[in-house]
């Protein structure tokens, strides 16, 4: 970082005094590092916090919060692995649907996008990420539900015969499952498509001449020079897609149905971690109830953790590359 | 060996097909800002805005304590968030190699990615819990959340300022401390005033970390010490009811916020348009 004679001028500074700033160069290093050393601590506290209200719960139940199915308050019984499996299966319907999706943007923006274009169009997809959740979720229930009830699933389950399979049976109420995982398909793509397109265009132009050259087409260039160049930051993108989608709570609460079983079919109401916690925290019963809500809390916050751990880390190591 | 025909004709189709994905990836937003203009619109009257919620079946009615109620929470969230993120990232941008700065960099992506509702939860538990729900406790909140966008973005726009300008100012005798806030921090002024924008967009429309602290509150209120109504709650409570009058202020209130969220995330790409738009995460 620094260049040489500011490293001799830096020392012969420190020698002479200049300016009498040493007090107020050391109040200053103070004070940055103290607001630096804020956020550890508040990660610190926050696991500390969430973990030590889940304990009486932890201790009492063990892992059977989230191995049984049996949530009942009254009976004192702890079991959220409906909760679990909805958040584990909206989001992976999320991610089914909107990974295409945003490859498909991020590959048009970065290849084939007219110039004139391609701001607009990413700029757009950008702003699906500043929607605020209530208002998806409003949208969820009095646009995107209704019409799921009336054509999409019908269409699924009767035209296509999908109905065979046990994952589209059923009737359709409209809050379910599918419905979830499309709002949270369409949350997660900006995520999604703002790292591929960035890890994209990170790819050297040579790589893309090169498979040119050899007489591939823009096709054959993408698939063969392109996207095994970026392959791990994509996989980041799509795990910082998960990571959103696994934690995400009003949209979800509102058009899931909030009903804790567990069904096959996409087209039953369903329940997530996240939803749990928001509908039944401000009304827990006692502290037991209190207590399995915050270890929901905590086996969630576990979750996102590691599903973003790993995201950053596949991110960092393609923008390594790109700094050679 | 295919032939170069069918070969060229995969790639016209491949091709085809992320235009076709463009397409699609657009339509959420345009139909969701559609379907907002159309339900929220006819709504929308100067008594949305200073008026106060009715009781179920008076019609009419604002949402005139969520709207100050927000701006409010907006207000202590930034009181919290902006000197802490800037403070952090200062040091990160100075200090980029120490193992603390690694540390600090890394857990700040962590409390990032954290769900909202942890946040929440976490509040909860060190505030509402011991002196009951507050505005104060949704901002703290909202702040936690603030922080870690405010800093990477700090660090950012800290590093693109040339390192020939603090050399310059240390050489005219500035202490480093003056450096870096006169000359190197306002030379990365515009970028920093974007990253607050933008995470001032983002905790502007949360409502789960305001579920169990902020809470909501139906009459008029700016105290920070009590329970506090805010646009996005109040929307989702309106949401959920079984009242088409509340729906109908649902989406009204639901056409203000995205107003608001849109408003302050487009000047937020104008303050700086050399960059290729990305949403910071």
């Amino acid at each position: 970082m620094t260049s040489l004679p500011f490293e001799w001028l830096e020392k012969d500074r420190r020698r002479l005094r200049v300016e009498g700033s040493a007090v107020s160069d050391r109040i200053y290093e103070f004070l940055t590092a103290a607001c630096a050393i804020v956020i550890p601590a508040l990660v610190i506290a926050i696991a500390v916090a969430i973990f030590a209200a889940a304990w009486p719960a932890f201790s009492k139940a063990g892992l059977s919060i989230i191995t049984t199915s049996d949530w009942d308050v009254a009976a004192g019984h702890f079991g959220a692995a409906p909760a679990l499996f909805g958040t584990l299966v909206s989001s992976f319907v999320a991610l089914v649907i909107a990974t295409p999706l945003a490859l498909g943007v991020a590959i048009f923006l970065s290849e084939f996008s007219p110039a004139w274009l391609r701001q607009p169009v990413g700029f757009l997809v950008d702003l699906l990420a500043a929607i605020p959740s209530v208002v998806y979720g409003l949208w969820g229930i009095f646009v995107l539900n209704p019409l799921l009830r009336e054509y999409v699933m019908p269409f699924l389950r009767d035209t296509l015969h999908l109905g065979v399979t046990p994952f589209f049976r059923g009737p359709a109420y409209g809050p379910s499952m599918l419905s979830a995982g499309l709002i949270l398909a369409i949350m997660a793509l900006p995520y999604i498509s703002a790292v591929s397109r960035e890890v994209l265009m990170a790819v050297p132009r040579s790589q893309r001449e090169a498979a040119l050259a050899l007489g591939a087409t823009r096709w054959e260039m993408i698939r063969d020079a392109v996207i095994p160049f970026a392959k791990s930051g994509i996989i980041g993108g799509i795990m910082l897609g998960l990571g959103r989608a696994l934690g995400e709570t009003m949209a979800v609460t509102m058009v899931i149905g909030n009903r804790l079983e567990i069904s096959a079919s996409l087209f039953a109401p369903g329940y997530t971690m996240a939803s749990l916690i928001a509908n039944e925290f401000s009304e827990a019963t006692n502290d037991l109830h209190l207590s399995a809500l915050m270890a929901v809390g905590a086996i969630l916050f576990v979750i996102t953790l590691i599903v973003n751990g790993v995201a950053r880390w596949l991110v960092w190591s393609v923008s390594k590359v790109r700094v050679k | 060996m295919r032939t170069a025909r069918s070969r060229h004709v995969t790639s016209g189709a491949m091709i085809g097909l992320t235009y076709l994905a463009a397409i699609l990836a657009t339509l959420p937003l345009v139909l969701i800002l559609g379907h907002l203009v159309a339900k929220g619109a006819s709504s929308l009257s100067l008594s949305f805005f200073t008026h106060m919620p009715k009781p179920v079946g008076e019609s009419g009615g604002g949402m005139a304590n969520a709207i100050v109620g927000t701006l409010i929470l907006i207000g202590v969230a930034s009181l919290i968030g902006l000197p802490i993120g800037i403070g952090a990232g200062l040091y990160l941008a100075e200090k980029r190699r120490t193992p603390l700065a690694n540390v600090v960099r890394f857990l700040s992506d962590v409390l990032n990615g954290l769900p909202s509702i942890v946040i929440g939860i976490f509040a909860w538990e060190i505030l509402v819990k011991p002196s009951g729900f507050s505005a104060l406790a949704g901002g703290v909140a909202l702040g936690a959340m603030m922080i870690p966008l405010v800093t990477r973005t700090t660090e950012e726009m800290l590093l693109v300022v040339p390192n020939s300008l603090r050399e310059a100012a240390l050489a005219l005798g500035y202490a480093r401390w003056r450096a870096s806030i006169s000359v190197v921090l306002r030379t990365a002024l515009a970028g920093i005033a974007t990253g607050v924008l933008v995470a001032v967009a983002r905790i502007a429309g949360e409502t789960a970390p305001l579920l169990f602290t902020a809470f909501g509150n139906a009459f008029w209120s700016t105290s920070l010490r009590q329970a506090i109504a805010a646009l996005p709650l109040q929307i989702y409570a309106y949401a959920i009811s079984a009242y088409d009058e509340w729906h109908r202020l649902a989406w009204a209130g639901a056409l203000v916020l995205i107003t608001l969220v849109l408003i302050i995330s487009i000047a937020a790409r104008f303050a700086t348009r050399s960059r290729f738009g990305a949403p910071v995460d």
